[in-house]
Order: structure tokens, then C-alpha cells, then sequence
């Protein structure tokens, strides 16, 4: 029958064992992660990619995408009615339709999209207009030092200085993955720029402006550094 | 010793401790799913207000866990939680461990292994969760290690919760132990058999009539 332990308290603290066990696993997967990660989504995105089910977006298996939005829900905008409105400090402020942007240059590069939390989605195709072809078509004036992009949500902004904005990774891009950029990517129409922390590439564009000035964004508003640059 | 007076088992303090960390767990594990999951982040959006919800209630998750070892009480079931005796190997590889066969103190070795496991969840996510929010502490692969963690305790954590909840909802009277801080002597014998010879063995107060 029944046996008695010898007093509860007189066992080996095997708790905390396996609290110092969990905080080493943990310090490994800091330092290891990104490598770790690396091989899972190169073993798991044929997977992930034929998934009709969507299961395996409920579990963080590989590199998988984040979808932010600061504001509620974001109404969507069709194509049709699309228009970007370039302006501010230059000589030929212009709209341009949907139409317009895909039928100006495009700029086909793979590059990866960086979050500043840590989290990156490798190998992504993307296309669009670059940044540069419409400011050279604008013509900033002697004065201006930066560009800011703002969002149809209505309240999303951010600044790249003039010099990082023409860069031949900063694209107004119109397709991802060989596709017309989705809503939830933030499309119709969104700004990708590779060198930069994801932060810096506004979703669902509604207008350029160039300025005089380079004022914190939404996210560096909140902490974020205004110089964007991807670090070490 | 009669069956209406029934035994103490957790004091009030440790009550108050028990109920702030499920409400501030509650808060983590809501904002992360809006956090984590496109569809729902999508629909809610508001990412800043939600992450700093999530950010602070995290933060805050420790605070009652420590207070409470203000409580003698609480730092002997702390202590109990800790240490793991010949018969809790026993209990976790038997299928019988139901029966009553084996002796189980005031916490059998389930509960003892999802405190720790609760316990050292909740540090690793504090630690990989500030190099997240606070991008200057630690160089870039470090922070994608972090969010790897992050996700992968959470979802760990998460799970745990849940199945401390079913649990919980199995058990009437282990819920009203921790509502009421008192059980049923029959509940604490047929559960807790080896706590309940212990308080006897003491004569502790744990039987008092109380009127």
C-alpha cells in the first residue's frame, strides 16, 4: 500500500535543474537561432509553400512573414483606383496611376526582407519602379535632404534621406514573389528597400514627398533609429 | 477529523499570487496571438498599442511571482515544488499513478514539473522578449536568435497553460482548493495522500474546526 517519501522537502531540487536547463537552451537558441532557422526553412518551404491547409503558418517552422499594421483594419485599394502622388520640394510634383508605375522601368532583384526585432524572410523576389527613375522625374530642388513616404492607412510615415532613397535597392515595388504585391504585404503599391530594416519600407504607399528636413517616422517616433541601415 | 471541515491549502496570499500571474499570463498569451498571426494582426492592427500591452504585462509576470515569497507559505510550497522525491520518478512513469498506490505529497510530480517548466518558460521569454523590444542590446543574429526562442517558448508556454486549464476544469474541487484555499479532507486524501498524513503527523492547525 501506500509508502511515505521521505518528507516532501528532502528530494534533489530537480525544479530548479530544469529552470537552469530552460535558460541554457534558450541562451543557445539566441546565439544559434539564426543558423538553426536558416536549415529549417530551407528543409520546410517546399512544404510551407504547397500547404493548403495554412497549418504551418500557426507554427513559427522556418522564416515566415509578420504582417504588421499600426491602425485598425486597412481598407483595401484595387489597382484601378490607385494613384501615387509624388510632390513637395521639386519641379514637377505628379500622380501616377497603377497603369503608369507598370509601365515605367522595372527593377527585378532576390533580396531579403529584415525586421528589426530579428525575424527575415530570405530569397525574396521583387519587382517595381525604382525609387531614383521618379525622382529623377521630379526633380528635387537644390534644398531638399529627404524623402517621406505615407501611407494609405493614415497614419504610417517614415524618412530616407534623399541619398538613401536613390539607392538601386529602394523600389516602389508592384510584385513579390513574381506576383502583383498583396494587400497584406501592402499593396497595390509599397516601398521595398533591400539595405534597409524593415521599418523603412512603407506599406500600402499613397504619396512621396520630398522635404527640407528628415523628421522621425512612425516607428522611430517609438524608438526605432531614424538611420535605417541593416547592421552587423 | 470530519469531511466537512476539510484542510487548508493555500493561503491567501498565495491566492492573490496564483490570480495575478493567470490574468497577467492571460494578457501575454492574447497579445501574442495578435502579434504572432497575420490574419488576426491584420484585423485588429494597432501593433504598437498591443505590443506594448504585451511587453508590459510580460515584464510585469515576475513581480507577483516574487512578492509572493514575502509568504512563508508560499516559499515552503515553492520549496515543495522544487524537490523531487524517489516515488515523483515513480508517479511519472507509472500508468497507475492515479490510484493512490504512490505516495503524493502536496503536489504530485505533474504539478512539480509544469512549475518549473512554467517558472523557466517565463525567464527565457523575459530575456529573448527585452533583446526583441529593445533592438540596441544585442547585434542583429542575436536578435533573430531571440525571436526563434521567442516563438518557440511561447508556443511551448502556450501550451502548458492550456493544459493546466483542461486540468483544472477536470477537477472541481482542485479548482475551489485554489478559489477558496480549502479542500475536502476525502479530495486531499485521495490526491494528496502523503500531505494529508504529514499535517496529521504534525498536528498542525490544518484540521482545526473552525467553528
Amino acid at each position: 500500500m501506500g509508502e511515505r517519501p521521505r518528507g516532501e522537502l528532502d528530494g534533489a531540487p530537480v525544479g530548479r535543474r530544469i529552470v537552469l536547463g530552460l535558460l541554457g537552451l534558450g541562451a543557445v537558441g539566441v546565439v544559434a537561432g539564426r543558423s538553426v532557422q536558416e536549415g529549417l526553412s530551407h528543409l520546410l518551404a517546399p512544404v510551407q509553400l504547397r500547404d493548403p491547409t495554412g497549418l504551418t503558418s500557426l507554427v513559427p517552422l522556418g522564416n515566415t512573414w509578420r504582417y504588421y499594421s499600426v491602425t485598425g483594419a486597412v481598407a483595401p485599394r484595387a489597382t484601378s483606383a490607385y494613384r501615387l502622388k509624388v510632390f513637395g520640394d521639386v519641379a514637377t510634383p505628379a500622380m501616377y496611376s497603377y497603369a503608369d508605375l507598370a509601365a515605367l522601368p522595372q527593377a527585378s532583384f532576390t533580396d531579403t526582407f529584415q525586421c528589426v526585432t530579428g525575424w527575415h524572410v530570405p530569397d525574396v523576389p521583387w519587382s517595381g519602379v525604382r525609387l531614383a527613375d521618379l525622382l529623377d522625374l521630379a526633380g528635387p530642388t537644390a534644398d531638399a535632404v529627404g524623402v517621406r513616404f505615407r501611407s494609405f492607412d493614415g497614419t504610417y510615415a517614415v524618412n530616407m534621406t534623399l541619398e538613401q532613397a536613390r539607392a538601386d535597392d529602394v523600389i516602389v515595388a508592384l510584385s513579390m514573389y513574381g506576383e502583383p504585391v498583396t494587400h497584406d504585404h501592402g499593396g497595390p503599391v509599397r516601398i521595398y528597400s533591400g539595405s534597409m530594416y524593415g521599418y523603412k519600407s512603407t506599406k500600402w504607399l499613397d504619396e512621396i514627398e520630398v522635404t527640407t528636413n528628415n523628421l522621425p517616422g512612425y516607428w522611430e517616433d517609438r524608438g526605432y533609429p531614424l538611420d535605417g541601415i541593416i547592421g552587423e | 477529523m470530519s469531511d466537512l471541515v476539510g484542510v487548508d491549502r493555500f493561503t491567501p496570499a498565495e491566492r492573490f499570487v496564483h490570480r495575478s500571474v493567470a490574468v497577467l499570463m492571460g494578457v501575454c498569451l492574447v497579445t501574442a496571438a495578435i502579434l504572432y498571426n497575420g490574419s488576426i494582426m491584420l484585423a485588429i492592427g494597432h501593433r504598437h498599442l498591443v505590443e506594448l500591452v504585451h511587453v508590459w504585462c510580460g515584464l510585469a509576470l515576475p513581480v507577483p511571482m516574487l512578492a509572493g515569497a514575502l509568504s512563508a507559505a508560499y516559499r515552503t510550497d515553492v520549496r515543495r515544488l522544487n524537490r523531487f522525491t524517489p516515488s515523483d520518478w515513480r508517479w511519472l512513469r507509472s500508468r497507475q499513478r492515479r490510484d493512490g498506490t504512490i505516495a503524493v505529497g502536496k503536489f504530485n510530480a505533474g504539478q512539480k514539473l509544469n512549475a518549473h517548466l512554467v517558472a523557466g518558460s517565463t525567464l527565457v521569454l523575459l530575456g529573448t522578449g527585452a533583446v526583441m523590444y529593445w533592438t540596441g542590446l544585442v547585434r542583429l543574429s542575436w536578435r533573430s536568435g531571440a525571436t526563434f526562442v521567442h516563438d518557440w517558448f511561447a508556443l511551448g508556454l502556450g501550451l502548458l497553460v492550456i493544459g493546466h486549464i483542461v486540468y483544472a476544469l477536470k477537477d472541481p474541487e482542485a479548482r475551489r482548493g485554489m478559489r477558496e484555499g480549502r479542500v475536502s479532507t476525502r479530495w486531499a486524501r485521495a490526491e494528496h495522500g502523503a500531505w494529508v498524513d504529514e499535517i496529521d503527523d504534525a498536528g498542525s492547525g490544518g484540521f482545526e474546526a473552525r467553528r
